[in-house]
C-alpha cells in the first residue's frame, strides 16, 4: 500500500437496457449481436431529424437520483456537447450540464464493506445522456455499429472522496446492483453496459489534493481495481524518486488491458472545448413534484434491504448475504430456492461455493444456468432425505451441468444413491469385520486410526453408497461387540 | 390557369373545367420556362401525376417544395454540394400533411445554401433571378419558391424562415409570405439552420391561400417536441375582414425618415409608401400608434441574430461529414476525408458563419457573445410581448426597399439601414406569427409590408392582413418583367 494519501473519484457510465426505445429516438433499445439492426434515422443523424425525450428513461434517472439522495431540479433540459468523432453521427452528444442542472445534483450513498464496516460516497451529479455508436478497431480497419447510438446512458460522478481501489470497486458493485434491482439496466459489463473513468491523485498531506490524473474507458471492475493500483504505484514511485512535480501533470490516460498499464492520451492543455449549449429542440420541461413522489414510491426493494432481510429473517451470515445480493439475478435465484422450500443456509451455501464459481468459470449469467432453482432443489431434497451424501450431491451437480439432464435422471442413470437399507449395510459391515481380524486386534490395541480403514473397506464394498453417518454408528456398535 | 388562386382552381376542378393532370402538366411546363429565366429549381418532377379531386381545397393542385424539406425518393439537397445527390428515405411531416390533402409536388425549389443567406445567390445550382426584373435578386433564402409563385408556376410553395427567409423574398417578388407561430408546423424533416428560430411556412399570392396551406401543414407531431396542438385553429374558415377596433403599432426609430442621414431615393419612396399603407390601415378602422423603442435595443437585433443563428448552425450541420450520406471526401484519415468533404461542399458564406458560430460558443467567449446574444434576445422579446398586451400587432415595411441589383449584392447594407433591413428577425426571436403582403411598387418593383403578432395569435394577424390586402390592389399579382 502506498505511504501517500490516495484520493479517487469515479465516473460510472451505465447503459439503460430496460426501455423499449432509445433515449431520444424511436430506435429499438435492445442488445443484439447483429450490428446495425436497431437504427432509426435519428440515430444516424439524417438531415432533418429531431430528438424526442424518452419519458421512461427520465423516470429511471429520477428514481436513481432519489436513491442517491440527490437534488432533483425543478426543470429539466438537455445540452449539446459538440465534438467530431466517427461514433457520434450528429457531431454532438445530448447530455446534461452543468452539475446543478443535471437530474441528480449532490447526494450521497452509504456503502458496506465485506467486513461490515461502512463508508459514505459523496455524489457530484447524475446525468442522463445518449450513448455513442460502437467502434471496433480491427487490424487495418474499423467497424461501426449504430445499435448502441442513442441508447440511454446514466453517468454517475462522485466527488474525489474514495481512498482505496477496494472501496472503489465495492461502491461500483453496489451501484451496479441498484441499477439491476431497479430494473434500469442489466448492467452487464460483458455487454459493455458498464464503463468507468477513474481519477486518481496522491498527496503527502491528507488536506491537499495532488495532481489529478484521469484514466478513461475502464470496462470492468477488475480493470478499475488494477488501473487504480497501477496508477497509485506509478505516481508513488515518481514521488519516491522526487520526480512527481515534474512528471505528473493533469492529464488523461487510458487503461491498456493487455499490458496492464495506463498510457498517456492527452494533457489538460489539449482538453477539448465542447462548446456546450442548450438543445433547442427539446423544450425545458417541468419535473412535477407529484410525479417525483410517484416514482419514489415505486422504488423496489434495494440490495441492502434484501441483505438485511436475508440475515435477520433467513439466518444467513453477513458474508453470504453480501455475496448473494451483489447481483440481482443471484439474489432472485436465491429467493426462488427459498420459495421452493430449500433451507436458506443450504441454498446460500450452494450458491456461494458451487454455483458462482461455475458461472464465473463458464462466463455465463446465473439466469443462463441449466441448473435452475427447481433442479437444484432435486439435489438438496435427495440430500435431505438421506438418499445421497453431500459428496454425491456435488457429483450430481457436476453431471447435471455436464449432461444437461434432470438431477433425478442423473441419480437414476448412474445409480448414485446412499444405501438406506440398514440391514444390507449391516451385513456388509459384519462381512468386512469378519475378514479383518488382525486389524481389529490392532485397533483394540490402541491403533484407533484404523477406524478409517474399516470405513474405507465398507465404502469400497458399497461403491461409496453407504450413508457415512449410519456406517460410523454401525461400526462403533459392531467393533464394541468384538 | 396557374395564375389563379387555390380557391379559384378548386372551383374549376370541381366543375370539371380542368383536370388535376392538366394543372400538373401546365405547372411542369411553366416550371421549365421559369427555370430558364430565373433558375428557380433544383429538381423539376416531370413525371408528377394529378390526383383525384375531392372537397378538399388542395386536392389536385400543384405546388412547390423548398429543397430543404426532406422528400422520400426525391432529391433533397438544401441547395448544398454536401447533399448534391442525397435522396432521403423519409418525408418531412409538413409535406406529408400537405400531400395527404391531395396536392401534387411538381418541383423542389432552389434556395440559399441550407437557408443561410438572404440573397438567393448562394445555392449550389446558381443564382435565382427576380421574375419582375431578371437583373435583380429575389432575396432569400426561399428564393426559388418566391420566384416560382410570383411567376405563376403554381399558387403556392413551401418555405422556411429563420430570420426573414419567407417574408423578405415574398416582398421582393410581390407575393404573400406567412411564417406561423413557432411550433405550429412540425420541423421534422426540415434541414435545420438554427433550430430555435427555424419555422416552416408558405409563399402564396393571397392571404386566403396562405391560410389554406398552413391549415394543411400544421399540427402536433410526436417527432417534434416543439410542435403544439393547434386543432382548434382553423385559419381559413375563420378568416374575417372585421378588424375594426384592432390596434397596431409601428416603431418610430425604424420608419421615421428623419432617423436616416442619407436615405437613398428608393428607400425613401418605400417608407413613404409604407405611410400610405398606414393610412389604408386606419381607414379599416384599425388604430395605429407610433411607438418609440430604445435605439440600442433595436441596433442589437442584427448581431443577436448572427450570433445565435451561427452558433446553432455550426452545431446543426456537424452531421454533414460525407460518411453516412453526401459525397465521400478524399483523404488518408477520416479527419482528412471529413475536412475535404466540408471544404469542397460548403460555400464561403457558410464557412464564414461556421467560424463565427464556433467562436461565439467557445468556453472563453461564450458568455461575452452567445449568452449575451440570448440575453438581448430575451430583452427584445419581452419588449414585444409587453407591447402585444396593448396591441394586436406590429406593422413595418419589409426591407429597405425593392429587390437589389444582383451585381452589387455583395454590398453590405449601410449600418444606418441595417435595422430597417433586419427587423423581421424579431419574429423569429419570439416565435411570433408574421406575414408579409405586397403593398405597392417602388420604381416599378414590388415592395411589401409586414404584420407580426403575439404567439398563437395567428388568426388575428391573418385577419388584419386579409382586410388590408382587400383594401389594396396587389392580391394574386403575377410578375411581369418590368425592365
Amino acid at each position: 500500500m502506498s505511504k501517500y494519501y490516495v484520493t479517487i473519484g469515479l465516473e460510472m457510465h451505465c447503459e439503460g437496457s430496460e426501455t423499449n426505445s432509445k433515449v431520444f429516438s424511436s430506435g429499438r433499445n435492445e442488445y443484439n449481436d447483429e450490428p446495425n439492426v436497431n437504427v432509426s434515422p435519428v440515430d444516424m443523424a439524417f438531415p432533418g431529424i429531431l430528438p424526442v425525450v424518452n419519458k421512461k428513461a427520465v423516470e429511471q434517472s429520477i428514481m436513481m437520483a432519489s436513491i442517491l439522495h440527490a437534488r432533483i431540479p425543478e426543470y429539466m433540459y438537455f445540452e449539446r456537447k459538440n465534438y467530431y468523432y466517427p461514433d457520434l453521427p450528429k457531431g454532438f452528444q445530448l447530455t446534461q450540464n452543468p452539475p446543478e442542472e443535471c437530474v441528480g445534483n449532490g447526494g450521497y450513498i452509504d456503502i458496506e464493506r465485506e467486513d461490515g464496516s461502512t463508508f459514505r460516497v459523496d455524489i457530484d451529479n447524475l446525468h442522463l445522456e445518449e450513448d455513442a455508436a460502437q467502434l471496433t478497431h480491427l487490424y487495418d480497419t474499423s467497424t461501426i455499429n449504430y445499435n448502441r447510438a442513442g441508447v440511454p446512458l446514466f453517468e454517475l460522478v462522485t466527488t474525489p472522496c474514495l481512498h482505496s481501489a477496494d472501496d472503489a470497486v465495492t461502491y461500483l458493485e453496489y451501484i451496479r446492483a441498484i441499477y439491476q434491482y431497479c430494473g434500469i439496466s442489466t448492467a452487464d459489463s460483458k455487454k459493455g453496459q458498464i464503463r468507468c473513468d477513474v481519477n486518481v491523485s496522491i498527496s503527502d498531506d491528507p488536506n491537499t489534493l495532488g495532481t489529478k490524473v484521469e484514466i478513461k474507458n475502464v470496462n470492468s471492475f477488475s480493470g478499475v481495481r488494477d488501473a487504480i493500483n497501477y496508477e497509485i504505484q506509478r505516481q508513488s514511485d515518481l514521488k519516491d524518486d522526487g520526480r512527481y512535480d515534474e512528471e505528473v501533470e493533469q492529464e488523461t490516460r487510458r487503461w491498456d488491458e493487455a499490458s496492464m498499464k495506463t498510457v498517456h492520451m492527452r494533457s489538460k492543455v489539449d482538453a477539448i472545448d465542447y462548446k456546450y449549449f442548450v438543445e433547442p429542440n427539446i423544450p425545458r420541461f417541468k419535473i412535477d413534484e407529484e410525479w417525483v413522489k410517484e416514482i419514489q414510491a415505486s422504488i423496489p426493494e434495494l440490495p441492502y434491504e434484501r441483505k438485511e432481510k436475508y440475515m435477520s429473517e433467513l439466518g444467513l451470515s453477513a458474508y453470504d448475504a453480501g455475496i448473494i445480493i451483489k447481483e440481482k439475478p443471484t439474489a432472485d435465484y436465491f429467493e426462488e430456492c427459498v420459495k421452493l422450500g430449500m433451507d436458506p443456509k443450504t441454498a446460500a451455501n450452494w450458491i456461494c461455493t458451487q454455483i458462482l464459481g461455475y458461472i464465473y468459470q463458464e462466463e455465463i449469467g446465473i439466469d443462463e444456468l441449466y441448473l435452475t432453482p427447481s433442479r437444484l432443489n432435486q439435489i438438496t431434497e435427495a440430500v435431505k432425505k438421506g438418499e445421497i451424501s453431500s459428496k454425491q450431491a456435488k457429483e450430481v451437480f457436476a453431471k447435471t451441468l455436464e449432461e444437461k439432464d434432470e438431477p433425478n435422471n442423473i441419480m437414476e442413470k448412474y445409480g448414485i444413491k446412499q444405501m438406506s437399507d440398514d440391514g444390507a449395510l449391516l451385513d456388509i459391515v459384519i462381512k468386512v469385520l469378519d475378514n479383518s481380524e488382525s486389524q481389529i486386534n490392532q485397533y483394540k490395541d490402541g491403533q484407533t486410526n484404523l477406524f478409517n480403514y474399516f470405513v474405507g473397506q465398507v465404502m469400497k464394498e458399497t461403491k461409496g453408497q453407504a450413508n457415512p453417518v449410519k456406517l460410523k454408528e454401525m461400526l462403533d456398535q459392531e467393533l464394541a461387540k468384538r | 390557369m396557374m395564375d389563379k388562386t387555390i380557391v379559384e382552381l378548386h372551383e374549376e376542378l370541381k366543375n370539371n373545367k380542368v383536370t388535376s393532370q392538366e394543372l400538373v402538366d401546365e405547372s411542369i411546363k411553366k416550371s421549365h420556362e421559369v427555370q430558364e429565366k430565373c433558375n428557380a429549381f433544383v429538381t423539376i418532377l416531370d413525371d408528377a401525376k394529378g390526383t383525384d379531386v375531392t372537397d378538399d381545397m388542395l386536392s389536385g393542385i400543384p405546388f412547390g417544395i423548398k429543397d430543404n424539406y426532406s422528400t422520400k425518393g426525391i432529391l433533397s439537397t438544401g441547395s448544398s454540394n454536401t447533399l448534391k445527390d442525397y435522396v432521403p428515405f423519409f418525408t418531412a411531416t409538413a409535406i406529408e400533411n400537405l400531400t395527404s390533402h391531395g396536392c401534387v409536388p411538381v418541383n423542389k425549389t432552389a434556395m440559399d445554401e441550407f437557408g443561410m443567406g438572404g440573397t438567393g445567390t448562394t445555392g449550389h445550382t446558381g443564382v435565382q433571378k427576380n421574375p419582375w426584373d431578371l437583373t435583380r435578386m429575389c432575396a432569400g433564402s426561399s428564393s426559388g419558391s418566391a420566384a416560382a409563385v410570383a411567376a405563376g408556376v403554381y399558387p403556392f410553395a413551401t418555405g422556411s424562415d429563420t430570420g426573414d427567409s419567407i417574408r423578405k423574398p415574398a416582398a421582393f417578388c410581390g407575393i404573400v409570405g406567412y411564417k406561423p407561430t413557432y411550433g405550429m408546423i412540425s420541423r421534422y424533416g426540415l434541414f435545420p439552420f438554427a433550430s430555435s428560430l427555424d419555422t416552416c411556412g408558405v409563399l402564396a399570392r393571397s392571404v386566403e391561400d396562405a391560410a389554406i396551406v398552413v391549415d394543411a401543414m400544421k399540427g402536433k407531431d410526436n417527432k417534434d417536441m416543439t410542435s403544439w396542438d393547434s386543432s382548434n385553429i382553423n385559419l381559413y374558415k375563420d378568416l374575417s375582414k372585421d378588424v375594426k377596433g384592432k390596434k397596431l403599432f409601428y416603431i418610430k426609430e425604424i420608419v421615421d425618415k428623419n432617423n436616416y442621414k442619407n436615405l437613398p431615393k428608393e428607400n425613401e419612396e418605400h417608407l413613404d409608401n409604407f405611410m400610405k399603407t398606414i393610412d389604408k390601415v386606419k381607414e379599416l378602422g384599425i388604430e395605429v400608434d407610433e411607438v418609440s423603442i430604445n435605439q440600442d435595443l433595436l441596433n442589437a437585433i442584427p448581431s443577436t441574430y448572427v450570433v445565435i443563428s451561427c452558433a446553432e448552425a455550426t452545431s446543426n450541420m456537424s452531421n454533414l461529414t460525407g460518411f453516412i450520406f453526401g459525397p465521400r471526401g478524399d483523404g488518408e484519415s477520416y479527419q482528412a476525408q471529413m475536412k475535404d468533404h466540408r471544404t469542397k461542399g460548403f460555400s464561403s458564406l457558410i464557412k464564414r458563419r461556421f467560424i463565427i458560430g464556433s467562436y461565439v460558443l467557445q468556453a472563453v467567449n461564450q458568455d461575452r457573445y452567445f449568452k449575451n446574444a440570448q440575453r438581448a434576445r430575451r430583452l427584445i422579446v419581452d419588449k414585444m410581448k409587453e407591447l402585444f398586451t396593448s396591441y394586436d400587432g406590429l406593422i413595418l415595411p419589409v426591407g429597405t426597399g425593392p429587390a437589389s441589383k444582383l451585381d452589387n449584392h455583395d454590398m453590405v447594407s449601410d449600418d444606418e439601414l441595417s435595422v430597417l433591413d433586419e427587423h423581421l428577425q424579431i419574429g423569429n426571436f419570439g416565435g411570433f406569427p408574421s406575414i408579409t403582403i405586397p403593398n405597392g411598387f417602388v420604381d416599378g418593383l414590388p415592395v411589401g409590408v409586414n404584420i407580426t403578432g403575439n404567439c398563437y395569435d395567428d388568426q388575428n394577424v391573418l385577419n388584419i392582413a386579409y382586410a388590408l390586402e382587400s383594401s389594396m390592389d396587389y392580391k394574386n399579382q403575377i410578375a411581369k418583367e418590368v425592365k
